[in-house]
């Protein structure tokens, strides 16, 4: 199997190049994941760097960009990306070396949504109720594990990465407006209300087509602008 | 090298370093959290089933209750003190937890889902209680985000993708800094500090088979060991019934208080033969060695005979598609099949480590000399890093979540009491021992250095030894000499084979010789505390000639109160064992005395 790797060492490399290694049929077993293969190939050449941490998908450190598509490298299977698999940094933010890129920009859009929640006063006596009913539309929004793939998918957030939310801040600040405690979510529309925070998504949709856990946050942008455009 | 000072310097960006974070920066407290990866990768993220808080919103519950079924479940080697804290505390803290934003499931009233666990009961023992609360089976991601959000808010400060390497000591012998290197730029920094807190979770690394996270590799706890301080308990490792086969992630104990069944390769649900009255819903280290029982007697399940099924085929489908969402992805992705329509292969999997730093019951870390137990002034450890303690030789499922906010928010609260915050150590430090160990891993940079810095495939030499392989064979000793079932010989055969490691580990060097993003220097740093942690594994099981607990010796199989039921202190320096007396008097109610464990 073949493996076409973006290098970049800021240290020694004027300009990235790609580097192409082999694994050996031996090595690959049914069942495993790219980042076994990834792995594999750092005993190989110990100077390759990518992230990794919880191998099931949940801690999200480990987005790339496999055959053009970004992924979880943990939870995506090796047999399903062929024979000759290229393998590159996820796409619009700056690499700090190879595969590890420099999310500063993304968490400082999720910062910027203000995603806390914002509940009435706490009583150590009982909780704040919510019924079932309630409760299921934090579903689809609270399992974001703030791996990337959505808002480095973006075109919107390619042009305008300074000033568009992004896919994965925007599904957080809907998580909180469609919170039945939270008693901020005029302010928080409010907040979102401009040109370029939420209204440059243009529904293209790659963020739902590449997020690894199935999440939609095309539909919960949708539902933003509906709800800014209802309140004014 | 750069330099800053703070009030509080935090390590480890967990549940437990995020909650005592929150507290202190919320007192205006001037806090830093150094945390080697951003703080919503760090392992809490993947605790599944929930939290454990006797609020009795699905039956009839108290904390008293649960204090004594976490006493029973520690093999009555947890601090009752402690125990008693932690209980007493469950209630409130999982309220605030919800308020501070945590999605847990809820019940038709409207108020917080619960779901019953292992090792649970009403009045002592008679009936099954329902204590976990639960957000679905994401709960510990629920959590770790709910707490990182209000971090946010409260505008706390971060050192993320630094590893801390050691605490350093001023003159007077009084911790004073820490060394970190940023892993992004591969600098060094020196955070001088008044107080420190390590919450840098467990090390279930060390094992082959494991649940755990990459980096959980105890860092924490080698920088213990280096500063001359003691480990306690830390034979007690605990190895979770239900891995994947074959891969361990984790399949929550959720799975089974929604009602799965284990079962062998007859088909016959065997747990009722271990543990009649609960049957699967037994403490973890009751059905861990059941299911190697099975496996061992030839009942396993598969080709080779060597797992177990866990069956959830019986249950509604929409049960699991809403309760269980998580592990039915888990078991999707890594075995193919849906829980649904077929068992899970599962096998006991490296789960938890009980043992760890000493504290009180504030989190301040305790030592001993001359024969005396102390605190430090300044120094504390919460969390799976610490060991308060609260679990004893077993800890029970849904009462790790509570662990690390109960004493991250105590350890906090604690920490701003002190007087001498505000007022940190101006003292020359000594920095030999750190400046060693990172002048160590920087010339075997160095020594690498290939010229074009771009080392292909074809030119690494296929016999070196790397970090990679001592990693590797580390995990492998430790699993054949301190696994489920231990005895003396196989436990003293292990120390020489580390021996070996600690004499490959220094004469390895590093193939990358970057300083942006090594991640191979960075598995040399940890790879030293994973093997500290070895040597203090096999010495304390060796020590202990009993069996309790995680901690099952063939050659002791009884359990001995005479003798035994106390705690092991391990000292890096001549591996010297020690002990510590087991707190047996609660703090407002009568002690429970040690009886025999049966469920």
């Amino acid at each position: 199997m073949e493996f076409i790797i973006y290098r970049f060492n800021p240290e020694t490399d004027k300009a990235p190049y790609n580097q192409t290694y082999q694994l050996d049929k031996t090595q690959i077993k049914p069942g495993m994941m790219l980042l076994d293969a990834l792995k594999h190939l750092k005993q190989q050449d110990p100077s390759l760097s990518f992230r990794s941490s919880c191998q099931e998908g949940v801690c999200g450190s480990d987005g790339v960009n496999a055959n053009g598509q970004n992924k979880l490298a943990c939870i995506t299977p090796l047999s399903e990306l062929g024979n000759k698999i290229s393998l590159r940094p996820l796409p619009g933010l700056p690499v700090i070396r190879d595969l590890v890129v420099d999310m500063t920009q993304f968490y400082e859009h999720y910062e910027r949504v203000a995603p806390y929640l914002q509940a009435d006063e706490f009583n150590a006596d009982v909780e704040h109720l919510q019924t079932p009913m309630e409760r299921a539309k934090l579903d689809g929004h609270y399992e974001c594990i703030l791996c990337g793939c959505c808002t480095t998918s973006c075109p919107s957030f390619w042009w305008n990465p300074d000033k568009f939310a992004g896919p994965a801040a925007l599904l957080a600040a809907h998580r909180f407006v469609v919170d039945s405690r939270d008693i901020q979510p005029k302010q928080r529309l409010k907040q979102l209300d401009d040109a370029y925070t939420t209204f440059r998504c243009r529904n293209i949709q790659n963020c739902t087509a590449s997020c690894p856990k199935g999440l939609d946050p095309s539909a919960a942008i949708s539902d933003l602008k509906h709800r800014i455009i209802n309140d004014d | 090298m750069k330099q800053a000072q703070f009030d509080a310097v935090i390590i480890g960006a967990g549940g437990a370093g995020l909650r005592a974070a929150l507290q202190l920066a919320q007192s205006n407290v001037k806090v830093a959290v150094v945390s080697k990866v951003f703080p919503t990768r760090s392992h809490t993220v993947a605790a599944q089933g929930g939290i454990n808080a006797a609020l009795g919103n699905v039956s009839e519950d108290n904390w008293h209750w649960h204090m004594f079924d976490t006493i029973k479940g520690s093999d009555y080697l947890g601090d009752q003190d402690a125990i008693e804290f932690m209980c007493r505390e469950a209630v409130e803290i999982v309220r605030e937890l919800e308020h501070f934003g945590v999605p847990f499931s809820r019940l038709d009233s409207g108020k917080i889902y619960q779901r019953p666990f292992g090792g649970q009961s009403q009045h002592f023992g008679e009936s099954q209680a329902t204590r976990t609360c639960a957000a679905a089976d994401r709960t510990g991601h629920a959590i770790l985000h709910s707490l990182y959000q209000q971090n946010l808010q409260v505008g706390t400060h971060f050192f993320n993708e630094h590893l801390a390497l050691d605490l350093i000591k001023d003159e007077q012998h009084q911790i004073a800094a820490i060394m970190s290197l940023d892993i992004q730029t591969g600098e060094y920094h020196l955070l001088r500090a008044n107080q420190f807190l390590i919450a840098t979770g467990g090390a279930g690394q060390l094992f082959r088979t494991n649940t755990n996270a990459m980096i959980n590799t105890g860092d924490g706890l080698g920088m213990v060991l280096r500063a001359g301080l003691p480990l306690m308990d830390m034979e007690f490792w605990q190895f979770h019934p239900t891995g994947v086969a074959g891969k361990g992630m984790l399949i929550s104990e959720g799975a089974r208080g929604e009602g799965g069944v284990l079962r062998n390769a007859q088909g016959e649900a065997f747990m009722q033969r271990y543990a009649p009255k609960v049957k699967d819903l037994a403490s973890r280290d009751v059905v861990s060695r059941a299911i190697a029982i099975e496996i061992q007697q030839g009942r396993g399940c598969g080709e080779h005979k060597d797992y177990i099924e866990l069956d959830l085929t019986h249950l509604d489908p929409e049960m699991i598609k809403t309760r269980l969402p998580g592990i039915r992805d888990i078991s999707l992705t890594f075995t193919g099949q849906d829980p649904i329509n077929s068992p899970i292969p599962i096998h006991p999997s490296c789960h938890y480590m009980m043992g760890g730093i000493p504290t009180n019951l504030h989190g301040q870390v305790l030592t001993k000399q001359d024969g005396q137990m102390h605190a430090l002034p300044n120094l504390y450890a919460i969390g799976e890093a610490a060991c308060v303690s609260v679990h004893g030789a077993n800890r029970l499922g849904g009462n790790s979540l509570l662990d690390i906010v109960v004493f991250g928010r105590e350890a906090a609260r604690h920490m701003q009491q002190q007087t001498q915050l505000g007022s940190a150590s101006d003292l020359p430090l000594q920095m030999q021992q750190v400046e060693q160990r990172i002048h160590k891993w920087q010339r075997a940079l160095s020594n690498n250095a290939s010229p074009n810095n771009t080392p292909l495939s074809a030119n690494i030499n296929d016999n070196a030894d790397s970090i990679y392989l001592i990693k590797q064979d580390l995990q492998r000793i430790m699993e054949q000499h301190c696994g489920v079932f231990r005895d003396a010989p196989n436990l003293a055969a292990g120390l020489p084979k580390l021996d070996a490691l600690a004499e490959r580990l220094n004469k390895v060097g590093l193939e990358d010789s970057a300083q942006v993003f090594n991640l191979e220097r960075v598995q040399a740093f940890e790879l030293e505390n994973l093997l500290a942690l070895g040597y203090a594994t096999l010495h304390s099981a060796l020590s202990r000639q009993e069996s309790r607990g995680a901690h099952s010796r063939v050659d002791f199989p009884e359990r001995d109160d005479q003798a035994w039921l106390k705690h092991t202190l391990y000292f890096s320096e001549n591996h010297r064992i020690d002990d510590k007396p087991v707190n047996l008097s609660p703090l407002t109610v009568d002690g429970f005395k040690p009886k025999p464990r049966v469920y």
